[in-house]
């Protein structure tokens, strides 16, 4: 019998086209997901080197990061950001990349648009220029982030020099209360390993919640993995990622089926596999959390108050504490649920799914945004936006007082006109509650879609369990 | 990528945890299509603070960043790093590094040294006391030392990013040694896995 191994060590060792000692792995990559705003420096260095994408076929790009979430047929008005997107569609044109374009139903954020059709796939190494490439090891996938010299490297050589990482293994046993979801989950998570806590690791996240959760959940937990430091988080595949994936475009069919099923049941961890590194967390005891800082780690339940800084384990924390209260303009000791919000972001590559508009809908529908909270709802993808039109979702959230917008990354990082203004204080079912994310000077709570919609009904955070 | 085997001189002592690479380079400058140029933008919000220390004139030039753990979490913005290196900064000294910012430095050849906090914090008030006392980052001798103290320390960096730090190897041009491996490896490669060919058919447009 050979070692028990951890589902991450199987499809890594799938994956070594070379293996030397004192060198990385080198690592084939099943799917290189491209988007504008990482890749320019990428291709232009290959066209100065003479060199070609080795597989198109394996490559697939889109515009997210750059592109206005308002009427397209309007010329786009940042000159920089339209000259980054025809940069994207002329090396694609010059490369013969795939290319899902602003006019093409298909397009939205890279990590919803490959799921969504059934490009992500278990067993896969799925890399893209993106450090929330993470999202897709919910399918059992190893899917990791990297930067540009990273992605000239894969559209070289379909392959990277990779050090073996180290693993982790995520428990979250128990169940759920109703109203706890999966982003309250993965924050809890944070907070417990630390935004440094996952350096050098790949987790796999276990348990009887995480099996509990639906693939949307699973992306979700998986989406915010590197803000724990890991670059990539995993769950093991199973019935209900099969039931997810099956039927759709790039899944395969038929008899390819039945045999694609069969080998992604292996992709299990080995009963005595080891971990380098086992963490277990209650679901009962996780309740919906709001981040009251700048690091997706400064985060409490919504009936706690804002924590005082001397209570920090260390010194550094103490003094990130105090910067972050600073920057947050908000007091130790003030009750989460007497903040009150500005405006509200539902989106990203986190919670801009269609599950996540229809959470959401439920919690609004019939009632109105507070008096002075601006609210809007930016689906993940053309297909999400589509299938929430269908559904009269974006009715619902239109009646409510929400905008309702053209698929991007939009106010998650603010990269085209939608961001907070300076003091401006959000709830966002986004990542990143960085200083300046989604605007300099605005500040971020990263919440749930539930809560964040529950907090622009009332006009600051509630809990949503009592709804 | 260039070769280092030695970054010798002042630095900037960065007393701050989990500097994410959003405030090493903001978003607003990621739509230029250039890798150079970056340098004047880094720390764009932090910058508008005249105390903050990269203002500090008495550490101008440092071709040395002194950091505290988990420094460049966030954004595998590759801008970042090359934001810092235009700087005219060749090594960065942490507790800890982001895993993606680490892996960028090291492409782009920019040295990252990991030292225990209490060795970091002994550099970083020296610096902040002696801004001109130079720290001596030796590549092949894989040491830290502080010329004239005494004090030296070693730190561990892969023996793979070594090698191409002190030859100044391009890795694309490593990896295409091996196409042959990558070749036979296709070759085997489980046929039924997807191909994005299909992702060139035309679909309806939006309305
Ligand atoms: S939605 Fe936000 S986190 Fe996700 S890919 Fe876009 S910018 Fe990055």
């Amino acid at each position: 019998m050979s070692e028990p191994r951890t589902i991450i060590e199987k499809i890594w060792d799938e994956h070594v086209v070379r293996r030397e000692p004192g060198e990385p792995d080198l690592l084939y990559i099943d799917l290189h997901l491209v988007h504008e705003v990482t890749s320019p420096q990428a291709f232009e260095s290959l066209r100065m080197t003479g060199r070609r994408v080795r597989r198109p076929d394996l490559t697939l790009a889109t515009v997210d990061h750059n592109v206005p979430t308002t009427d397209r047929s309007i010329p786009n008005p940042d000159p920089l950001s339209a000259q980054q997107i025809e940069t994207m569609r002329a090396n694609c044109k010059e490369f013969e990349v795939p290319l899902w374009d602003i006019f093409d139903i298909r397009q939205g954020i890279v990590h919803i648009i490959s799921p969504e059709r059934g490009l992500t796939q278990p067993g896969m190494t799925i890399v893209c220029g993106d450090s929330h490439t993470s999202t897709h090891g919910a399918f059992g996938a190893l899917a990791f982030g990297i930067g540009t010299s990273e992605v000239e490297h894969v559209l070289a050589t379909q392959t990277l020099p990779q050090g073996r990482p180290r693993t982790m293994a995520v428990e979250v046993i128990g169940t759920l209360q109703t109203g706890v979801t999966a982003k309250d989950v993965v924050l809890a998570v944070i907070r417990t390993i630390g935004v440094d806590g996952g350096i050098g690791h790949v987790i796999e996240y276990r348990g009887d919640v995480i099996r509990s959760l639906s693939m949307e959940g699973r992306m979700t937990v998986c989406n915010m993995t590197i803000e724990g430091g890991a670059r990539a988080g995993l769950v093991a595949p199973d019935e209900t990622t099969f039931a997810y994936l099956k039927g759709r475009e790039f899944a395969p069919a038929g008899e390819d089926w039945e045999r694609a099923v069969e080998r992604w049941k292996a992709l299990v961890t080995d009963e005595g596999a080891r971990f380098h590194r086992t963490v277990t967390l209650r679901g009962e005891e996780i309740e919906p959390h709001v981040t009251w800082g700048t690091t997706p780690a400064q985060s409490v339940g919504v009936t706690a108050v804002v924590p005082k800084p001397e209570e920090a384990p260390t010194a550094s924390a103490r003094e990130t504490a105090q910067r972050s209260l600073k920057y947050m303009d908000l007091k130790a000791g003030t009750r989460i649920q007497d903040i009150r919000i500005d405006r509200v972001f539902l989106g990203s590559c986190t919670n801009g799914r269609i599950e996540d508009l229809r959470a959401a809908s439920k919690i609004v529908q019939g009632k109105r945004v507070a008096a002075g909270v601006k609210a809007m709802v930016v689906p993940g993808s053309g297909l999400v936006k589509q299938q929430a039109e269908a559904e009269g979702l974006d009715a619902i959230f239109r009646e409510a007082g929400f905008e309702w917008r053209e698929p991007g990354c939009s106010m998650c990082l603010g990269m085209n006109p939608d961001i907070l203004l300076p003091g401006e204080r959000c709830a966002s079912t986004s990542n990143r509650n960085f200083e300046g994310r989604q605007g300099a000077g605005g500040r971020t709570h990263l919440v749930s879609p539930e809560m964040a919609a529950a907090a622009a009904i009332a006009g600051h955070f509630v809990d949503v369990r009592k709804l | 990528m260039k070769k280092v085997s030695q970054v010798a001189g002042k630095a900037i002592p960065l007393n701050r945890a989990d500097v994410d690479t959003d405030q090493i380079i903001p978003k607003q400058f990621l739509k230029r299509i250039e890798r150079s140029g970056f340098g004047e933008f880094a720390f764009f919000d932090w910058k508008k603070d005249p105390s903050f220390v990269t203002n500090d004139p008495r550490h101008a030039g440092a071709p040395i960043l002194l950091a505290q753990q988990n420094f460049g979490c966030g954004s595998s913005r590759e801008h970042a790093v090359w934001a810092i290196e235009d700087m005219g900064v060749a090594a960065i000294i942490a507790p800890s590094f982001g895993d993606i910012f680490r892996t960028n430095c090291s492409k782009v050849g920019l040295v990252t040294v990991q030292l225990p906090q209490q060795d970091v914090d002994f550099l970083m008030s020296r610096s902040e006391e002696l801004p001109d006392a130079p720290i001596v980052v030796d590549v092949a001798k894989q040491t830290v030392t502080v010329p004239g103290t005494g004090w030296e320390r070693r730190f561990e960096v892969d023996p793979f990013v070594k090698h191409r730090l002190l030859n100044g190897l391009d890795d694309i041009g490593l990896t295409l040694q091996h196409v042959d491996a990558i070749a036979a490896f296709e070759a085997k490669r489980d046929p039924l896995k997807p191909t994005t060919e299909g992702a060139f058919k035309e679909t309806a447009k939006f309305g």
